[in-house]
């Protein structure tokens, strides 16, 4: 019986005209697309992208060559090297980030007990040679200066939560 | 000026003329048939992207109606690389075989009142050659390539193209049964009047409900159609979890977009097809003032978009068959069931005096 069943269900083509319905449903819905370039999805305050080294606001750079971030980096991507400055102040004379090694966890960022290191919300540094990425002072200094506004709105709203 | 145009063509002789002019019939149906199928090709990508929740292609003109075009381009100016091992003659003159034998079919199919390139007497029995010719371009493709993929892919193809000409067969019996007349315009004009006399119900043409048979074998045709053309259900010739692409493996280019275009060719084929012999071809539903106002060509292509958009949709939802189920589906189910088919509408044919 239980055959002449599936044979007549098989000849009426029950099973296609089912999903048939189900895809003329999912055929009219609203799509989830985002037109990448043109239109983005919203980012969390705590998403961790392109890494920048933030300045108060006297424009005195916060970093005060602890190392605790290339201490606690996972994939070693930090290089710091530091000696006093001229007023004494301990500063960093170089502050590499291996932009390839860079595994985006955010500890140096966690560890940092000054919030100098931190990273934006920027997400779209793709360059066209690997030598573009190995990230300097001056340029982690320089993605500092253009996000600032961000990165504190960003630290701000997560303060809250720490 | 055209008066002087149209003595230099009078002047011409009888041949001359008929080569001219057939020659630009044929040019204008390319044409035609190239650009329609250009957008039918972003139709079935959009339809299928907008099953699964995404828009498709959009980026290439307004709502990426150029995409096929710059996919075009980008076919054309690709290097055509062929493999070391290959045939090379044969492998470079495959896709030229579907591309031609998919075209060629066009020839006999009516799409307005004499809108046809040759109005031959044996239409039906042309196309069933025809698509049958069709394989070899599969078989050779595959063969020629000299890698196992292509190879298993051109195989598969051909017996389950062979297992389906079958059942197509018998179904385009049971029509031309129903008419009596093998010339495809001929099968168009007996569906006149109203869409009750299209040989899927053909309410008018026998007395007695018609459509019991009719409806199924418009079923059996359609899927053998989507398995004629190694399209999803059936697309085990091109199973890329396990053949990669099938017989496409190892060609780029220009062969694989002459490939391409040649089995996209026969799917919108199929759908004339299925227009022709069961939906009325280029007659309106019904034969009253709004619906005959628009122009008989209009009403076939609004019928072939509307089969390609099934097709489309079946590409989406249905899953592939294993192949043993395929040959099952082939031999076991739609043989018999066609061949029934036959002999009951030849029976009732001669009962009652129609065709």
């Amino acid at each position: 019986m239980s055959r002449i069943a599936q044979t007549l269900r098989g000849a009426a083509l029950l099973d296609f005209w089912g999903a048939f319905g189900l895809g003329m449903k999912y055929f009219f819905r609203k799509k989830p697309t985002i037109n990448y370039p043109f239109e983005k999805g919203r980012l969390s305050p705590r998403f961790r992208g392109q890494h920048a080294l933030r300045r108060y606001a006297n424009g005195e750079e916060r970093c005060i060559a602890c190392k605790l971030c290339e201490a606690v980096c996972p994939a070693q991507a930090i290089t710091i090297e530091a000696e006093p400055r001229e007023d004494g102040s301990r500063r960093t004379t170089r502050y590499d980030i291996d932009m390839v090694k860079c595994i985006y966890c955010g500890y140096c960022a966690e560890a940092c007990p000054v919030d100098a290191i931190v990273e934006g919300p920027n997400f779209e540094f793709a360059t066209e040679t690997r030598e573009e990425l190995y990230y300097d002072k001056a340029k982690l200094l320089d993605n500092g200066d253009r996000w600032e506004r961000e990165i504190a709105r960003n630290l701000e709203l997560d303060a809250r939560y720490r | 000026m055209f008066q002087f145009l149209v003595d230099w063509w009078n002047a011409l002789p009888f041949g001359v003329q008929w080569t001219i002019a057939t020659t630009s019939q044929i040019l204008a149906f390319m044409i035609v048939l190239l650009l329609s199928l250009a957008f039918l090709l972003l139709m079935d990508r959009k339809v299928w992207a907008a099953v699964q929740l995404r828009k498709g292609p959009n980026t290439v003109g307004a709502f990426g109606l150029l995409q096929s075009f710059a996919d075009f381009l980008k076919f054309v100016l690709k290097e055509i690389v062929v493999p070391a091992g290959a045939d090379r003659p044969l492998f470079l003159l495959a896709p030229l075989l579907t591309f031609v034998f998919a075209f060629i079919t066009w020839a006999v199919i009516p799409v307005a009142p004499g809108w046809v390139i040759s109005d031959i007497n044996v239409g039906i029995l042309y196309v069933f050659a025809i698509s049958s010719l069709g394989v070899y371009g599969i078989i050779i493709g595959g063969w020629a390539s000299n890698s196992k993929y292509p190879f298993l892919g051109s195989l598969r193809s051909a017996a389950q193209m062979v297992s389906y000409e079958v059942s197509i067969g018998f179904v385009l019996v049971t029509v031309l049964l129903m008419v009596g007349s093998m010339n495809l315009t001929a099968v168009v004009e007996a569906q006149a009047g109203g869409f009750w006399n299209w040989h899927v119900l053909s309410a008018g043409m026998l007395p007695w409900p018609a459509f019991l048979i009719t409806i199924p074998m418009f079923v059996i045709f359609f899927i053998s159609a989507l398995a004629e053309t190694n399209r999803p259900p059936f697309d085990l010739p091109e199973a890329e979890s396990e053949l990669v692409a099938g017989y496409q493996v190892e060609y780029s280019s220009t062969p694989y977009l002459l490939f391409m275009i040649g089995e996209y060719l026969n799917i919108v084929l199929m759908c004339a097809l299925m227009t022709v012999l069961f939906f009325g071809g280029w007659h309106a539903p019904f034969d009253i003032a709004p619906f005959t106002w628009i122009p008989p060509v209009f009403w076939f292509a609004i019928k072939v978009v509307f089969f390609f958009f099934m097709f489309a949709m079946v590409k989406a939802l249905v899953p592939r068959y294993r192949y043993d189920q395929l040959m099952r589906l082939g031999w076991k189910i739609f043989l018999p069931t066609s061949l029934a088919a036959v002999a009951v509408m030849g029976g009732f044919v001669v009962y009652s005096n129609a065709g």
